[in-house]
């Protein structure tokens, strides 16, 4: 693994655009079942424009995006910030690249940057991941 | 307001235990390819014990107690009104299918922006195996939409 070095990007995933299909399956499989992101008349009553992605959604883009990269038991944290909801029909593309080389308790871990965003370029999951090299 | 006496509320513990079906269903609805994370034999054959939960699944678990979203019923929120606002794991060892997972966690804070147009309640969570190995923690904050 003596590849990863600072400026290494993470091979970038593209995902299909946001269907609500996308987003019931979502939601039965990881049993957030809030309806904000299934049932479009809750979610106008709610004052939102119509039912939108779960967050937990993008940043299992962005895992698939890392494990793609390097085997789970490398990836030691892994976080972000929701900065924009996703909608429907967002094409969300996941990307990183490795920023900093640190060592800690004798390993070698790659501090990476990832991010998800929009086709616009908007940015929707504005993260960090920590994999040992 | 949000009362920020529930600072510090710990959540019951509960346990759940890790179904070959639910990696399989999270796989298919996250796009995920890879056979590790929802065919036993690849995973055996990569060196795995079993099919591998991918890294959010731990998220998924957060939410496997009677009532999925305590702290929505503790804080008596609305939960139209909730967005994610950021979500951290660390991670200690895998989670596989057949694990029990005790999940246990806590309300570490709780916090307003914007005149308190926006409040944030911060949780903490840990997940603990059925060895007593803890093998993952995570924190995530939630917005509260006032308005």
């Amino acid at each position: 693994m003596t590849d990863i070095q600072i400026g290494s990007e993470i091979p970038a995933l593209e995902l299909a655009p946001i269907s609500r299909y996308t987003l019931a399956l979502f939601a039965g499989a990881s049993g957030d079942h809030n309806p904000i992101h299934i049932d479009s008349d809750f979610a106008k009553a709610a004052g939102m424009p119509d039912v939108f992605a779960h967050g937990m959604l993008s940043m299992a883009y962005l895992g698939r995006m890392l494990t793609n990269w390097q085997p789970q038991a490398k990836l030691k944290k892994f976080s972000n910030k929701f900065a924009a909801i996703t909608q429907l029909q967002d094409v969300v593309t996941c990307s990183g690249k490795v920023v900093e080389l640190l060592e800690q308790e004798g390993k070698i871990l790659a501090r990476c940057e990832i991010q998800a965003a929009k086709a616009s370029g908007e940015q929707t999951l504005v993260g960090e991941a920590l994999v040992e090299v | 307001m949000i009362d920020k006496k529930f600072i510090g509320h710990e959540f019951e513990p509960f346990s759940t235990t890790i179904e070959k079906g639910r990696l399989k269903f999270f796989a298919k609805a996250i796009g995920e390819t890879n056979p590790i994370y929802f065919n036993e034999e690849a995973a055996k054959a990569e060196g795995h014990k079993s099919v591998l939960a991918p890294p959010t699944f731990p998220f998924t678990l957060s939410l496997e107690s009677d009532d999925p979203f305590p702290v929505v019923t503790a804080l008596k929120l609305e939960i139209g009104r909730i967005l994610h606002g950021s979500q951290d794991f660390e991670y200690f060892a895998p989670i596989y299918a057949g694990d029990e997972i005790t999940v246990s966690s806590k309300i570490v804070d709780i916090f307003d922006k914007k005149g308190g147009a926006l409040e944030f309640v911060a949780l903490q969570y840990s997940f603990t195996n059925q060895d007593d190995e803890l093998v993952a923690t995570s924190t995530n904050t939630l917005v509260y939409r006032n308005g």
